[in-house]
């Protein structure tokens, strides 16, 4: 890093740490808490599709993983009360494992055949946790969950210190992605993603590379999960369905799969449009007597700049430039 | 002569094809042997079978004194086989520096942890592995496109840029599919060159060919296969003369 961009990412970060403080409302840092939490999803979901080119379409049954754990073992369910930071750490860790469980399966399976695979995964978990009456509270979900506490002081209500975790978790998360990427692990997936027979020659154990990144990207989604249940205060299936997953994906494509920077800008612009625009075009609407609900019309806008993506800048707005080339490389020369 | 690598008896079927038929070759150490015929006469199965792309359907095969039929690719990498291909399997969009990092993969260490965190030994590792791959690019003569993408380069560099990629797993065994290929007549002479300096480093190579000038000039021991089947076996002066050899390539008498 130069000294100007040091100097340009200390600004950001004392920006960051001390916007709140100068008369920002609950709703605002609440929604920019909830915007974090989509980012950290977005640079899990790239570990797995953006560096080892496994394209997971149910990316959100791992954030359901998270949510649920913080919701089962930190409420009135079952009468357990563990700490949110351990709950972090178990819940990334139980979204891993539940990873290599999806990934063991697909292993053989290549682009579309295991797109599809995990499609039906991302249906059954949430599935599941509407069926299981008994420990998740069926459709209902389970409300009531623990807040959260620092060194005694409690969370409560307010977004802010929810927001203040979700930053640090960005940090690490940035943080780690970054150091995968250029590790013996990241190489060992941008091989893979190139040439997997070759990337075998070099003596890389395939199988192995695959799941690590099926499991590390799923420890993001259930971190994220946790944080998302605890600032909710409530989990329920419906918070986990398929749309989530598209919208997690949707990012990628819009950012530009792989670069690190451009899956941030691209999973900032959408949650702009998902937790500000949408809700706010309603009203618009409304005060104007016209009576639309812009809410249903999430996926024709996710369709919408998905197919403009594809059409002006097909590796997103902040392409990665070897993912470009490979792009550019597989449309213009027809692969055997 | 003690075989680093000995074939015996291996063969290999699609349905009704024959790939492979009850071939049996031997790769002494240190040394550097040819194996050739005409198309399809099962060259590159062999090699394929040999690294584990394909399972023989019978025979067995030892390297440095193991049996190594039927385990997964990247073990019989790790055990100490690097190759190249025929059709060039750089990773086009990875510079050259990246492709012979990714090279050394069997060599290094760091985990997960240790690539999550980058930890001091995870750095010192990774910095290493850096020098070493300066160093094989000016080996390679490739110190120029460091930082150039493998698709970019000239045909001649990516074939040499292949083989640095396989030297980077400090292999025993360097199984070379036709190195020559595509290379100019001063190309070439390098490449041979190279080779030998490759093989006097302590790596045994093993290449098939078909630029007789190169084999001739550059192989001790060579094996023809014709059909799936060996049908030769020698130096290069009893390959020369060898009738069946001469029949495979120009056909029967009339």
């Amino acid at each position: 890093m130069t000294r100007a961009q040091k100097v340009g990412l200390l600004a950001l970060v004392a920006v960051l740490l001390l916007w709140p403080a100068f008369g920002a409302s609950d709703a605002t840092v609440s929604v920019l808490a909830d915007a974090g939490i989509f980012v950290v999803l977005a640079l899990g979901l790239n570990v797995v599709v953006g560096f080892a080119g496994l394209l997971d379409l149910g990316y959100a049954a791992f954030f359901a993983i998270g949510a649920y754990t913080y919701g089962m073992l930190a409420s009135p369910q079952f009468g357990l009360h563990l700490p949110f930071w351990v709950l972090l750490l178990v819940g990334g860790t139980l979204a891993a494992l539940f990873g290599l469980l999806l990934g063991a399966p697909t292993l053989r399976l290549h682009g579309d055949y295991l797109a599809i695979v995990t499609l039906g995964f991302g249906e059954i978990v949430p599935q599941v946790f509407q069926n299981l009456t008994k420990w998740t509270g069926g459709p209902n979900g389970i409300g009531g969950l623990d807040f959260p506490s620092f060194f005694g002081g409690s969370f409560g209500l307010r977004a802010l210190p929810y927001y203040y975790v979700t930053l640090a978790v960005i940090a690490l998360t940035i943080l780690g992605v970054r150091n995968l990427r250029a590790s013996r692990l990241g190489r060992s997936w941008a091989a893979i993603r190139e040439d997997e027979l070759a990337a075998r020659h070099m003596g890389i154990d395939t199988t192995r590379a695959k799941l690590s990144a099926f499991a590390i990207g799923a420890s993001f989604s259930g971190v994220a999960g946790v944080i998302y249940a605890a600032k909710l205060s409530l989990v329920s299936p419906e918070l986990f369905q398929f749309q989530v997953s598209v919208l997690i994906v949707s990012m990628l494509v819009l950012g530009g799969m792989g670069n690190i920077f451009g899956v941030i800008v691209g999973s900032l612009l959408l949650s702009l449009v998902n937790f500000v625009v949408l809700p706010q075009a309603n009203g618009i609407a409304n005060a104007l007597h016209i009576h639309v609900d812009f809410g249903a019309y999430h996926f024709f806008l996710y369709g919408a700049i998905l197919i403009g993506i594809m059409l002006f800048r097909p590796a997103g707005l902040f392409p990665d430039r070897r993912r470009k080339e490979e792009l550019h490389h597989a449309t213009v020369v027809a692969e055997p | 002569m003690n075989a680093l690598l000995q074939i015996s008896g291996v063969s290999k079927r699609f349905g009704k094809l024959v790939a492979l038929d009850d071939v049996s070759v031997e790769v002494g150490t240190g040394s550097i042997t040819a194996i050739i015929g005409p198309n399809g006469a099962g060259k590159s199965s062999l090699f394929n079978t040999v690294t584990g792309v394909y399972r023989p359907d019978g025979g067995e095969i030892r390297f440095d004194g193991s049996r190594i039929d039927g385990l997964p690719t990247w073990k019989i990498a790790r055990a100490g086989i690097a190759r190249t291909f025929q059709n060039i399997r750089l990773f086009r969009f990875l510079s050259a520096t990246d492709n012979l990092m990714a090279g050394a993969h069997a060599r290094l260490r760091a985990g997960i942890v240790g690539a999550f965190l980058h930890t001091p030994p995870e750095r010192r590792e990774e910095k290493a592995l850096r020098e070493r791959a300066r160093q094989m690019l000016a080996f390679a003569g490739l110190e120029n496109v460091a930082g150039a993408d493998a698709g970019s380069l000239p045909y001649g560099s990516q074939r040499r840029l292949e083989i640095a990629r396989a030297l980077m797993s400090e292999p025993k065994l360097l199984l070379l599919d036709e190195p020559a290929a595509g290379m100019n007549p001063v190309e070439k002479t390098a490449l041979a060159n190279w080779l030998r300096e490759i093989r006097d480093r302590g790596t045994t190579l093993a290449l098939i060919e078909h630029d007789m000038a190169l084999v001739m000039q550059s192989c001790e021991r060579i094996t023809v296969l014709d059909h799936g089947e060996r049908i030769a076996e020698g130096t290069p002066a009893e390959i020369r003369a060898n009738e069946r050899v001469i029949e495979a390539y120009l056909g029967a008498p009339a």
